[in-house]
């Protein structure tokens, strides 16, 4: 077996994985290095070609590729390691286990750890369509990657179930190679992704966009033949009498992403029920102290710019612990008031700086105001004409001292 | 083309007859019109191996089940595929369930089932913490047993044209040609082929095959079964077959483990006229959650991660039959295989093979007979030390293509070249589950199309799913 050491491991090298191994080095940590399962570093933005990325962090508009390329530069620059084409199976406490074509089974020593492995796209089967199973259901994220990787047009004639970025997103894409889109089809009465991407992907391509309906049959043996859509009641039940029947030789499901956390779960990291990720303090670390997570591991984001951001303090934490200058002790857990649905970091320990509390509400709302509260004071507030649960919020508050904190969203 | 015995139909039963009669000195072919072996039925069904308890007493098929099941411990070690005597439980939840008991395991003993037990709510409780707790006592069959279908399949197969037999797939046959009174050949899609003795295990379509040679005695009716496959990690599991007490109208739906870890739950029993119906539907998977959790309260529908149904091809009359007749000769007719298919496979081979010896075909044992065929070698379950050396030997066993199920490249390249060839997208995913773990092949499945199409030489746009018409890209972008 092959072995390394270094001082800060990195699994997953995305951009949620390259922000914390860049912070890490320059936080003073001597040896990090990034293990990742591609051939290359980048992760789904290597076939996110489209722009709009870096706006927050950068104030440019950057494609996936031209963002996380300024993150490899840097990482070059200040000497991150790297293992490429390298699966890993198991992480413990303070090892990492992989294997790789060149090395065979690696086991890698280090002080710290960060969880950087992303999501994975919720599937048909979560959702219990039914029907038939041809060839031509694909996740947007799937098609994604056969048309921005691996040049391979998946379908002429599509419909797209599911309002998340990525299924909009594919509506422009496939339009934009020739496709018919036929409809994209949201089970809420709310679209779930980024009201930007709703102005730029389907409206300005004249895609029809159905809220409140789903798919309730799936046709065709071979491929896809047709789907059945149907409007849903207020309990999102299929309405018995609105079906129709759409053409189509392509389903792309944007669903939903799942932090993809098997890797965490087995090494005994605590996981939070509605996130479906890693529980973090403000350090980004989980209940084991040398293991840290960051990304859409931990919560699934909208912007990468907030993943560098929250990544950058995992990696910063995780160098100052492989120096053994972090302590996190007393963490206080962080209360979910009204109208909200989690809150990353999910606990604090009370300390001396700024802790960013990012937070998704449970429905939209309009004018509203949200407040971080520690019992009855008011630590930190701000209006906001409407909240949508597709769009993170923030709130960023003082530690020193707090003894209780709830987030909430009410009525202004 | 010329062969001794033509069998018609690559699922279990097809392929155990091709396996028993490459034992003797025979030309032996196996066709079906789907491109990879594992037929509708064999491929696509609860996976259990059964004992034959509730079988109807005195039957063909009571017989056949009974006989086959002491054989699986060695087949499976001989053939290299996982095999797990598990047990099942029957569990009475209702009082009018547990009068029923006693009638059950003397059903059993007609059936020379003679290890059915008595189990009490306490022992059922401890045994499967998660049935129900209003159960009153149950039975236990300590011979049911689980196994994955499909590669036991291929593995027969496999081993098969290890001794010989020739499989040709994509290949329907068309109609079948007599010479007075017995037939001599099949009109295939591939041409014709010239055989002494055919075999119809056509399943589903055995009806079909069977009006070629002029016999239309029964009608196959696939009955439709819809199952829901959850996560291995989901919280509320079994460690046995969980079955419910039948009614006089069906067997009704379990919950078993699989081979390879997820929960199985399922099936239903819908009556259809399509043969191709293989779509689920919300009313059947709504009443696999209503039925199941009568059994099992809390089982966690919700981490399913796949719903399908299978087709078994039930006939009316009902009844399994193996039939010769007077004035088709050198023909064996089999039909109305159905759930106990999968078992009574390799029994189907031995009576097969026994018939055609008293029809008159010269059945020579072989000395070489391979008895032993290995599988791929599943890189996740060598320990440590064996995987860093296959790798070193061969860098696509490091290349991890399949995250959820733990897959290498290596390995679908050994696939894609095995003895019966894996060509498409769910040829992979049965031989090797790429594909089949909780995403679905939304990671791995780009990366199949790559691989496949560049060992066969073929652009992506022409790699199926399965069949011809199931494409998976269109073409490259502008």
């Amino acid at each position: 077996m092959y072995k390394m050491n270094c001082d800060v491991c990195v699994v997953g090298g995305g951009p949620a994985g390259l922000s914390a191994a860049v912070a890490a080095k320059k936080q003073g940590a001597k040896d990090v290095l990034i293990v990742e399962r591609d051939e290359t570093l980048g992760g789904i933005l290597q076939q996110c070609i489209h722009p709009g990325f870096g706006l927050k962090l950068f104030s440019e508009e950057l494609t996936g590729p031209e963002y996380f390329g300024r993150f490899v530069a840097k990482a070059k620059e200040l000497g991150v390691k790297t293992l490429l084409n390298s699966m890993v199976l198991e992480v413990g406490e303070n090892t990492v286990t992989c294997i790789n074509g060149e090395y065979g089974a690696c086991e890698i020593t280090a002080k710290a750890i960060i969880l950087a492995m992303g999501c994975r796209e919720r599937t048909r089967a979560n959702i219990v369509i039914p029907g038939t199973r041809p060839a031509g259901v694909y996740t947007a994220g799937t098609a994604q990657r056969l048309m921005n990787r691996q040049n391979e047009m998946v379908g002429k004639k599509v419909v797209i179930l599911g309002s998340g970025d990525i299924g909009m997103i594919m509506a422009r894409r496939m339009t934009l190679e020739g496709a018919k889109v036929m409809a994209v089809v949201e089970l809420m009465d709310f679209l779930a992704g980024l009201t930007r991407n709703r102005v730029q992907c389907l409206d300005d391509f004249g895609i029809p966009l159905m809220l409140s309906h789903t798919i309730v049959d799936i046709k065709g043996n071979d491929r896809v033949s047709s789907v059945v859509i149907a409007a849903v009641d207020e309990k999102k039940q299929p309405i018995p009498g609105t079906e129709q029947e759409i053409e189509c030789d392509t389903l792309l499901l944007s669903v939903g992403l799942i932090p993809e956390n098997e890797i965490s779960t087995n090494a005994g990291v605590e996981l939070s029920p509605i996130t479906k990720g890693p529980k973090v303090n403000q350090f980004m670390q989980t209940n084991i102290p040398s293991v840290f997570a960051c990304g859409n591991v931990v919560h699934v984001n909208d912007l990468v710019d907030n993943v560098s951001t929250e990544s950058a303090t995992a990696g910063k934490s995780a160098a100052m612990y492989a120096a053994g200058e972090l302590t996190a002790d007393g963490a206080i857990e962080v209360k979910t008031g009204e109208n909200v649905r989690y809150v990353c970091p999910q606990t604090v320990v009370p300390t001396e700086g700024k802790v960013e509390l990012y937070f998704r509400v449970m429905k939209p709302q309009k004018k509203v105001e949200l407040s971080v509260c520690d019992g009855d004071t008011v630590l930190v507030k701000r209006k906001a004409i409407k909240v949508n649960p597709g769009e993170m919020e923030k709130l960023v508050i003082d530690a020193k001292d707090v003894k209780s904190l709830t987030v909430s969203v009410k009525e202004a | 083309m010329k062969t001794d015995v033509l069998v018609i139909g690559a699922g279990a039963v097809g392929t155990a007859i091709a396996r028993e009669l490459t034992k003797y000195k025979l030309d032996v072919t196996c066709v079906d019109m789907r491109e990879d072996v594992g037929g509708d039925c064999s491929k696509s069904n609860s996976a259990i191996i059964h004992t034959g308890y509730d079988a109807k007493p005195g039957t063909l098929e009571s017989e056949l089940v009974v006989s086959a099941n002491p054989a699986y411990d060695k087949l499976t070690k001989d053939l290299d595929i996982p095999f797990e005597r598990i047990g099942a439980i029957l569990p009475a939840i209702t009082d009018e369930q547990f009068e029923k008991l006693p009638e059950i395991k003397a059903k059993a003993v007609k059936n020379k089932v003679y290890d059915v037990e008595f189990l009490s709510k306490e022992r059922i409780l401890e045994m499967e913490p998660n049935i129900n707790p209003e159960v009153k006592g149950g039975l236990f069959i300590p011979r049911e047993s689980i196994i994955d279908p499909f590669l036991f399949v291929v593995a027969m197969a496999e081993n098969a044209v290890a001794n010989g037999a020739k499989f040709l797939l994509s290949t329907k046959v068309t109609g079948i040609r007599k010479e007075g009174d017995r037939v001599v050949g099949a009109e295939t899609t591939n041409g014709y082929i010239e055989a002494d003795y055919i075999i119809n295990a056509g399943g589903l379509f055995c009806d079909e095959v069977a009006s070629f040679v002029g016999k239309d005695e029964y009608k196959v009716i696939p009955r439709k079964g819809q199952f829901y496959i959850l996560d291995k990690n989901t919280e509320c599991k079994v460690n046995h077959i969980v079955l419910p007490i039948p009614t006089a109208t069906t067997k009704g739906k379990l919950m078993t483990p699989t081979i390879h870890g997820n929960m199985l739950v399922g099936p239903t029993a819908e009556d259809l006229d399509d043969k191709f119906d293989k779509s689920t539907n919300k009313l059947g998977l709504d009443s696999i959650r209503d039925d199941v959790t009568k059994l099992i309260p809390n089982v966690k529908l919700q981490d399913t991660i796949t719903q399908y149904a299978g087709l078994r091809a039930n006939r009316n009359p009902e009844g399994l039959n193996i039939d010769t007749y007077e004035d088709v000769k050198h023909y064996v007719n089999l039909s109305g295989v159905r759930s106990t298919g999968l078992t009574n496979s390799i029994s189907c081979g031995t009576y097969v093979a026994n018939l055609l010896r008293d029809m008159g075909l010269e059945m020579v044992w072989k000395d070489n007979f391979i008895e032993k065929r290995k599988g791929i070698t599943r890189i996740k379950d060598l320990p440590k030390e064996e995987q860093h050396k296959k790798i070193l030997e061969n860098p696509l066993y490091g290349n991890i293509v399949c995250r959820c199920e733990t897959v290498t490249e290596g390995e679908i390249v050994d696939a894609i070249h095995s003895p019966i060839p894996a060509t498409t997208v769910d040829a992979i995913k049965r031989r090797l589950r790429a594909g089949m773990g909780r995403c679905q092949g939304g990671f791995c499945g780009p990366k199949v199309i790559e691989i496949i199409a560049r060992e066969l030489g073929i652009e992506p746009k022409d790699v199926r799913k399965n069949n011809s018409e199931s494409y998976m890209v269109c073409g490259k972008v502008k």
